[in-house]
């Protein structure tokens, strides 16, 4: 988009003019996460591979922003609620030029603008510090009804997890959302099923998830997060709707996605990788190109 | 005995039913005009009307509650501004992260609700949201302490000493109605959250009268005196100044330095308060002993290298009972009477 556009201007602007298709920014997003762990040789790359997809397109396809300027009025707010998927985050921010790609090699370290837990005040885009989990979407609603007041058309994204789910003030903000009839407010639940302990549909948060978003108020879809297609159609439905409603997309993802040896293994909430696999991810994940 | 008070535990048997000077029983009561002695200066709302009056001037000052616009008194700015009037429901938690998220739109959020509830049951997303943000959220909450019969659901005993360990927090905890309407422009001014403890309802006049002026962060004199400087917060200035009164009639002068600004404290203040003239020194507040206004001062003396005889009045570290106030504070230590005799006992 333009660098001086207005707010109309901009959002009128349709999708990102590039050449560059989803599947290869999925494919850039995943790779730049898979450079930062081996720069730590940890994080969370289960999750971060996983939500690749739904990142690429939120922001090279829904979200509108200036890359030079992440804290320009006009902006789409995308609010990351799971801390630990910093590492996720920061792979889209550096290839939507938010962050530059050569503090890749930051990652984690001491002074970095990239700590292991994602916090607003250390990095560039990152709207909200996250970690203390089922803050985001009570955050979003305020930021969503400040909007309203003033009139600023953008919407307000929440990235949340399924584990987030289980944590009461989630549901005093979905409850909220409805109430305030926040047509600007879209969560996305990113639906790996996995948390610390084990299966996210084990510990508290059970099917039917759809319904019970369905039940408080909510439009809800529920994709497959990592068909770039159908979430590029569930973002559109949920940014088309005309009823004065909060915006529920459901995004079933596989931890690890695109790295068969990882997702092969047995997934666990923090997927441990040796040493030596961090370049044979990568080496794979370089043959396999869009 | 009645069947009902067979059934309780023995230490919740009253020994005697406590009745008033003209002979009444006393009840429980959540009116806040309780406090004050016969006769005085009281008045409505002072906080409602002083948020309506900066709002006036302010297009960026929101308000929001849990459920709670009546007993916090924002209902006179609710019925003024409702287009900027959010009611959140009986959801705290979210309350206080909508007034994060508003804030960051670049919004002054007031959010009220009982101090129980915000410090109880809000913490991590005061901590989280706003406190590790600095946003400009102003918090204020009322039943601070002991202002209510109800027991412990509802007696913010330990709000302070909770929220005395979040980095960046501010904390007030006003006197009376001329220090709460001083307070709100002050606290919308200041850029960054504030805790503020809030008196409703019939809130009594005090300060007025010694031309006081509130600044955060600043403790000042209302009265001098030779031989106790009282270091006080909260309505216990005017317990202490009414006790100061008493006192005289026995000999014992007593200062009084108001500290309504618990965090950041005012050390350079107290620490030359406490320095001059071999004072004891007792702090007064309605909070616990434990983390409040008295071990603040205390530490604060003890590492400036005072060394002065010290007493803390406050209540005492417990679940308190229920009923009514004028007998929870003559149980507790707080009222005009308690604060005379702890005194005189320590001289």
């Amino acid at each position: 988009m333009s660098g001086n556009a207005t707010p109309m201007e901009a959002r009128s602007s349709g999708p990102h003019p590039s050449n560059v298709s989803l599947a290869q920014r999925a494919w850039q997003i995943r790779r730049n996460a898979l450079l930062m762990g081996e720069v730590q040789g940890q994080g969370y790359i289960g999750q971060a591979l996983g939500v690749a997809d739904v990142l690429a397109v939120s922001y090279f396809h829904a979200l509108t922003y200036k890359a030079d300027n992440p804290e320009w009025e006009g902006r789409d707010r995308f609010l990351l609620s799971i801390g630990h998927y910093a590492i996720a985050l920061y792979a889209a921010l550096i290839e939507a030029g938010i962050l530059p790609d050569d503090e890749i090699g930051t990652y984690g370290m001491d002074l970095s603008r990239m700590p292991m837990s994602g916090m607003a005040a250390y990095t560039p885009g990152m709207e909200i510090t996250g970690g203390s989990l089922g803050h985001g979407l009570g955050i979003a609603v305020g930021m969503a009804m400040g909007l309203k007041r003033k009139a600023n058309p953008a919407f307000v994204y929440n990235l949340l997890s399924d584990g987030e789910l289980g944590e009461g003030s989630t549901w005093e903000a979905v409850m909220s959302g409805v109430q305030h009839k926040l047509d600007n407010l879209i969560a996305i639940v990113d639906f790996n099923d996995q948390q610390a302990d084990g299966k996210s549909t084990d510990a508290l948060c059970a099917e039917p998830i759809e319904a019970k978003w369905e039940a408080f108020g909510w439009h809800t879809q529920r994709v497959d997060g990592n068909d770039i297609d159908a979430v590029v159609a569930a973002f559109d439905a949920a940014r088309a709707l005309t009823e004065p409603r909060p915006r529920a997309i459901i995004c079933q993802t596989k931890m690890c996605k695109g790295i068969p040896f990882l997702e092969e293994r047995e997934i666990t909430h923090f997927v441990r990788v040796e040493p030596d696999e961090w370049g044979k991810a990568l080496d794979y994940h370089d043959t396999r190109r869009p | 005995m009645s069947r009902a008070l067979s059934r309780l535990p023995a230490k919740h048997i009253p020994r005697t039913v406590p009745v008033s000077e003209t002979g009444e029983r006393l009840t429980t009561s959540a009116m806040i005009a309780s406090l004050d002695a016969e006769g005085r200066k009281t008045v409505a709302a002072p906080f409602g009307h002083a948020l309506c009056d900066l709002a006036r001037t302010r297009q960026d000052i929101v308000g929001l509650t849990a459920d709670l616009a009546k007993y916090t008194d924002l209902h006179v700015f609710a019925k003024a501004y409702p287009d900027r009037f959010y009611q959140m429901g009986m959801a705290e938690q979210v309350m206080i992260s909508a007034a994060a998220g508003l804030a960051r739109e670049g919004f002054t959020p007031f959010a009220t609700t009982y101090a129980v509830f915000a410090s109880r049951r809000a913490y991590d997303f005061i901590f989280m949201a706003i406190a590790e943000e600095d946003l400009p959220v102003k918090i204020v909450c009322a039943l601070p302490g002991l202002t209510t019969g109800y027991g412990p659901s509802h007696q913010a005993t330990e709000d302070i000493a909770i929220f005395r360990g979040m980095p960046g927090l501010t904390i007030i905890d006003p006197c009376d109605a001329t220090e709460i309407a001083q307070a709100v422009p002050a606290i919308a001014d200041h850029p960054g959250p504030v805790y503020m403890r809030l008196l409703r309802g019939q809130v009594p006049d005090v300060l007025s009268r010694y031309g006081y002026k509130f600044e955060i962060g600043k403790a000042k004199e209302i009265r001098g005196g030779k031989d106790v400087l009282f270091v006080t917060t909260g309505f216990m200035t005017m317990r202490a100044l009414d006790a100061a009164d008493r006192l005289a009639a026995d000999g014992i002068d007593c200062a009084v330095l108001h500290c309504p600004t618990i965090k950041p404290l005012d050390t350079q203040t107290i620490i030359a308060a406490a320095s001059a003239g071999g004072r004891l020194v007792v702090t007064a507040e309605n909070h616990s002993v434990i983390g409040g206004l008295g071990e603040a001062v205390g530490a604060c003396l003890m590492r400036a290298g005072v060394n002065v005889p010290f007493r803390q009045i406050g209540l005492a570290d417990a679940f308190l009972d229920a009923g009514a106030l004028p007998t929870l504070h003559d149980q507790y230590g707080l009222s005009v009477d308690a604060v005379a005799a702890s005194v005189k006992s320590w001289l």
